[in-house]
C-alpha cells in the first residue's frame, strides 16, 4: 500500500515537470507551427541562469524569477534572430517541412556545447529551497516531501495564471488569434510579428521553471550532458505529443499521464527502462489515437 | 474624394496583377469592382489593406497618402479589409471573433457597444454570440466577418467577394445589410465581387477590372445599362 | 537542350571504384580509415536523403536503425557463425524488416508525431541492448570481419581493408539507390510529398509508398551501421547515440536533401569536422572544455547556417542557379 502511494505521489511531482515542458512545447507550437526541440536545451541554460543567480544572491526564491526571466528573454532572442529568418529563407521546397526541425536541433547542439564551454562538464550543485526529506506518516516515510508539494502547487498556479491570460483576457485572445489565422489577426490590428515572440517568451518562462525543478527534485545537480535533462528533453515532448499539441489542458494531461505511467514501470516492472517506457507509451497511444488525446483529426494534418 | 488611387501596379510574383490601375471613390460612397477570375481584383484589396506591397504608384486616403503602409496601422487609421473566403477563426466563439476585430480599441465602453450595433444589424449572430464560429452557416460567416471588420470602426471598409459560395436569399439579405450599412454609418465601401448583378445594383460607382487593369469606369446604374458590360459581365 | 541516356549510368561507378583503389595506396593510414568512415556515412546519408528528401518523412531515429542493423550482423556471426558477407544482407534485412515496422506506424503520423516517435526510438532502442544479454549489454559485441585475403598481399593493411570493403558497399549501395529513385517508385515517393491526394487520385497507394520507403532507407540505414561497427571493431550501445541520428540530418542537410548529388560532400563534412575542430582549437590554445566541445558546436552551427542560407543544398543551389542564368540568357 505504502508503495502504491510512493509511486503514485513521485509519478505526480514527475508528471507536474513534464506538463510545465510539455505546456512550453505547446505554447510555441501553437504560437508559431514549430516543434522546438531545443526546448529542454533552452531550459537546461535557464537552470544555469538560476545557478548562477542561486550563488550570487544565496536564494532560491530569487533564482527562480532570474531564471524565469532569463529563460523568457532568450526565448524571444532565439524567436527574433533565428525563427524569422528561418520563415523567410527555408518556406519552399523539400526543406520546409524539417526545416523548422533541423534548425531546433541545431540550436539544441549549440546551446549544449555553449553551455558545456563555458561552465564546464562538471555537476553544479543546486539546492533548493525546502528540503526533499519525505514526509512522516503513522510511522512511514513517505515519498511525498515539502519539495514535491511546492513543486505541484507552482505548476498549478501557473496553469491557472496561463488559462486564465489565454482564455480572459485581450492578450490572450491575440496570442490565440495570431497561431490560427495570422493574417486575420493582422487585419484586425495585432502586431503578430510580437505576439509570437511573447509566446517563445511565455514558453522560455515555463521550461525554465521546469528545468529548475528537475534539477532540485532529481539529482541535485546540473551538467550539460545530466541525464535529468535528457529524459526532460523526451518526456516533455512526448508528453505534449500525446496530449494533443492542441492545447495546455491536453500538455497536462499528457504530463500527469506520462509522469504517473513512468513511475509505475519503474518501480514495479524494471527501474532500468527509463528510457523505453517514455517510447512504448508514446507508440501505445499513438497507435491508439495517432491525435493525441485532445487532439482534434483535422489539427493533424498540420 | 476620399480614396484616390493612382498608376498602382502590384506584383504577384512574375505576374503583373493590378497595372497601372487609377480610381477615385467619394466618401461615404459604395464603389463595386467587378471583373472576372484574375482580373486582378483580390490583390487590389490586399495592396490597399497592407497585405501586398505595390511596385509602383500611390494611395491616398483622406488626404494622407498610405502606400505600402502595414496592415496594423491602417486598421488604426480607419481602413478595414475582409479578405475572401469566410474570414472567421472558426476555433473562437462569435462574441471572441467581434471581440477580436475591436482589440486595438482604447475605449473599451464604445467597443462594447459596437457589439450591440454588429447584432442590431445581424441578428442571427446575437442569438448565436457564444457559438463556436464553426457551427455557423456559411451566410452568418460571412455577417461575422463583416461584423468583425465593423467593430474596427472603421471608415473604409474593403470587402472581397462576400457573395461567394452563399445561397441566392443569403448573398441577397447581405447585399442588402452592406448597402444600409453603408448608408448608416456613413463609410466609404470598395466591394470587390464576380457577382456584377448584385454588386451593381447596391452600388453607386462601379469599376470594370480585366487582366490588372480598369477598362471602364462610370456610375453603377449607367454601367447595368451599357451594352458592352452586360456582354461580358451580366449575362444578358 | 542534351538529350539524356536513361541509362543505369554504371559507368561513373565502376570509374568511382577505381579511383579510390588508387587513392587508396597513395594515401596514409589514418585518411584511409577516414575515407571508410566516409563511405559509411555516405551510405546512412543517402538513406535519410531517400526517406526526407523524396518521401517528405522525418526520421530522427535512423542512428536506432543502424544500431539494428550492427546488431543483427554481430549476432549473426557470434551465435550462427555466418560468413562476412552474408552478415551485412543480415543487417540490411533486419534493419529493411525495423524500418517496415516503423514505417507502418509512420504512416498514420505526420510531421511532429513522426519525429517525436523517431525521437523516442533513438533515445530507446540502443538502450533495450541493456536488457538482454545476447546482446552483450554495455560493452557490446565483438564484430570481426577477419584480417584481409593474403591473396591481396603482406602490406594491405586492416584499415585498407576496411576502406575496401566499405567503400564497394558505398558504390554498390549508390547505384542501386539511384536506380530506385529514378523508378516509378521514386517518382511516387516525390509526387507522394508535394500533394498526397493528387497522388492517391493517379492510383498510387500512399500508405504502401511511404511504408517502402521506410523500408528501403531503414536497409540501407543498417547496412551502414554494421559497416559502421566493423571499423570499430564491436557493437555497443555507445556506438549509437542521439547524437548520431543528429549527425545523419545534418549530413543529409548538408549534402542538399533532394538529391544524391551532394552525398560525399555532405559525408566528408561530417567526418572532417571533429579534426577541423580540433585544429582550431588547439590553434587557439584553448581549454579543454573548449575542444572537446567545439566539433559539436560547429557541426549544429553549420546545421543552422545550411538550413537558413542553402536550405537545398550547395548543389541544388548550384543547378538553380545555373538554370536561372540560362533561362535570362534566353531573353
Amino acid at each position: 500500500m505504502i508503495q502504491f502511494v510512493n509511486t503514485l505521489l513521485i509519478g505526480v511531482t514527475s508528471g507536474a515537470i513534464y506538463s510545465l515542458m510539455a505546456i512550453a512545447i505547446v505554447l510555441v507550437w501553437r504560437s508559431t507551427r514549430v516543434i522546438n526541440f531545443a526546448q529542454a536545451g533552452m531550459a537546461l541554460l535557464a537552470t544555469y541562469f538560476g545557478y548562477e543567480a542561486i550563488n550570487f544572491f544565496d536564494s532560491f526564491w530569487i533564482a527562480l524569477p532570474v531564471a524565469m526571466i532569463g529563460g523568457a528573454l532568450f526565448a524571444a532572442l532565439i524567436e527574433v534572430v533565428l525563427m524569422r529568418m528561418l520563415v523567410k529563407h527555408a518556406a519552399t521546397g523539400p526543406i520546409a517541412a524539417v526545416a523548422p526541425i533541423i534548425a531546433t536541433l541545431g540550436l539544441l547542439g549549440v546551446i549544449r556545447a555553449g553551455i558545456a564551454i563555458q561552465w564546464g562538464g562538471q555537476d553544479r550543485l543546486i539546492v533548493g529551497p525546502v528540503s526533499n526529506d519525505g514526509f512522516s506518516f503513522g510511522g512511514e516515510v513517505l515519498v511525498f516531501s515539502p519539495m514535491k508539494l511546492l513543486i505541484l502547487i507552482t505548476v498549478v498556479v501557473l496553469m491557472l495564471g496561463l488559462s486564465i491570460l489565454f482564455q480572459k483576457t485581450n492578450l490572450g485572445l491575440a496570442l490565440r488569434a495570431s497561431a490560427y489565422a495570422p493574417e486575420i489577426a493582422r487585419l484586425s490590428g495585432i502586431k503578430v510579428d510580437g505576439v509570437r515572440t511573447l509566446g517563445w517568451a511565455l514558453a522560455g518562462a515555463a521550461g525554465a521553471v521546469a528545468g529548475m525543478f528537475q534539477a532540485v527534485n532529481g539529482s541535485g545537480t546540473i551538467s550539460p550532458d545530466s541525464i535529468d535533462f535528457s529524459l526532460l528533453l523526451v518526456s516533455g515532448f512526448i508528453a505534449a505529443v500525446i496530449g494533443g499539441l492542441e492545447s495546455l489542458t491536453g500538455a497536462v494531461i499528457g504530463g500527469m499521464l506520462l509522469g504517473i505511467l513512468i513511475a509505475f514501470i519503474l518501480i514495479y516492472v524494471d527501474g532500468g527502462l527509463f528510457f523505453i517506457a517514455p517510447f512504448v507509451i508514446l507508440l501505445a497511444v499513438l497507435f491508439i489515437r495517432p491525435q493525441g488525446i485532445l487532439g482534434s483529426k483535422a489539427a493533424r494534418r498540420a | 474624394m476620399s480614396l484616390n488611387v493612382s498608376n498602382l501596379t502590384v506584383n504577384h510574383g512574375a505576374i503583373c496583377a493590378v497595372n497601372q490601375v487609377s480610381l477615385a471613390v467619394p466618401t461615404g460612397k459604395l464603389a463595386a469592382i467587378i471583373g472576372s477570375n484574375g482580373a486582378g481584383k483580390t490583390t487590389l484589396l490586399r495592396a490597399l489593406s497592407g497585405l501586398n506591397k505595390p511596385a509602383t504608384g500611390n494611395v491616398m486616403w483622406m488626404g494622407e497618402n498610405i502606400t505600402g503602409m502595414k496592415p496594423e496601422k491602417l486598421v488604426r487609421m480607419g481602413v478595414s479589409h475582409v479578405s475572401e473566403g469566410k474570414s472567421v477563426i472558426a476555433e473562437l466563439s462569435v462574441k471572441e471573433n467581434l471581440e477580436l476585430g475591436a482589440i486595438w480599441r482604447r475605449n473599451k465602453k464604445e467597443a462594447a457597444q459596437s457589439i450591440d450595433q454588429v447584432v442590431s444589424i445581424f441578428p442571427r449572430l446575437g442569438e448565436r454570440i457564444q457559438q463556436r464560429a464553426d457551427t455557423l452557416s456559411g451566410g452568418e460567416r460571412q455577417m461575422l466577418a463583416i461584423g468583425r471588420a465593423i467593430m474596427a470602426k472603421p471608415a473604409l471598409l474593403l470587402l472581397d467577394e462576400p457573395s461567394l459560395g452563399l445561397a441566392p436569399l443569403v448573398i441577397e439579405q447581405i447585399f442588402q445589410s452592406i448597402r444600409d450599412l453603408t448608408n448608416s454609418m456613413r463609410i466609404t465601401v470598395l466591394l470587390v465581387e464576380q457577382n456584377a448583378v448584385g454588386a451593381l445594383k447596391i452600388a453607386d460607382l462601379g469599376i470594370v477590372l480585366n487582366l490588372g487593369k480598369v477598362v471602364a469606369v462610370n456610375h453603377a446604374q449607367a454601367l447595368m445599362d451599357d451594352p458592352a458590360v452586360r456582354a461580358a459581365y451580366l449575362g444578358y | 537542350m542534351h538529350k539524356r541516356k536513361e541509362s543505369s549510368h554504371l559507368i561513373p561507378f565502376i570509374l568511382g571504384g577505381v579511383v579510390l583503389y588508387f587513392l587508396s595506396s597513395m594515401v596514409e593510414e589514418l585518411r584511409v580509415y577516414q575515407g571508410a568512415t566516409i563511405a559509411v556515412y555516405v551510405i546512412a546519408v543517402a538513406s535519410i536523403i531517400l526517406l526526407t528528401g523524396y518521401s517528405g518523412q522525418v526520421s530522427l531515429g535512423h542512428g536506432a536503425l543502424m544500431a539494428v542493423g550492427a546488431y543483427a550482423a554481430a549476432v549473426a556471426r557470434i551465435e550462427f557463425n555466418v560468413p562476412i558477407v552474408l552478415t551485412f544482407f543480415i543487417a540490411v534485412l533486419a534493419a529493411a524488416m525495423g524500418g517496415a515496422l516503423l514505417g507502418a506506424a509512420a504512416a498514420r503520423l505526420s510531421g511532429p508525431y513522426l519525429a517525436g516517435t523517431t525521437l523516442a526510438l533513438a533515445i530507446g532502442l540502443p538502450s533495450l541492448a541493456n536488457q538482454f544479454s545476447i546482446l552483450g549489454g554495455e560493452q557490446g559485441l565483438l564484430f570481426d570481419v577477419g584480417f584481409p585475403p593474403l591473396s591481396l598481399g603482406e602490406s594491405f593493411t586492416q584499415y585498407k581493408w576496411f576502406f575496401w570493403i566499405a567503400g564497394l558497399a558505398a558504390l554498390i549501395s549508390m547505384w542501386v539507390l539511384q536506380n530506385i529513385l529514378r523508378s516509378r517508385y521514386g517518382r511516387s515517393w516525390r509526387a507522394g510529398r508535394g500533394n498526397e491526394v493528387a497522388t492517391q487520385l493517379c492510383g498510387v497507394n500512399t500508405a504502401r509508398s511511404k511504408i517502402l520507403a521506410f523500408t528501403v532507407s531503414a536497409g540501407f540505414a543498417g547496412l551502414a551501421g554494421a559497416l559502421l561497427s566493423m571499423t570499430i571493431g564491436t557493437v555497443s550501445p555507445s556506438a549509437f547515440p542521439l547524437t548520431l541520428s543528429f549527425a545523419l540530418l545534418t549530413g543529409a542537410v548538408l549534402s542538399g536533401i533532394s538529391t544524391l548529388g551532394g552525398v560525399i560532400l555532405g559525408a566528408s563534412i561530417l567526418v572532417v569536422i571533429p579534426e577541423f575542430a580540433d585544429v582550431v582549437a588547439h590553434r587557439l590554445g584553448a581549454s579543454e572544455g573548449v575542444t572537446t566541445n567545439l566539433p559539436g558546436l560547429i557541426v549544429s552551427g553549420l546545421l543552422i547556417l545550411t538550413v537558413l542560407f542553402v536550405p537545398n543544398g550547395p548543389v541544388e543551389q548550384h543547378r538553380a542557379r545555373k538554370a536561372k542564368h540560362a533561362l535570362h540568357k534566353k531573353d
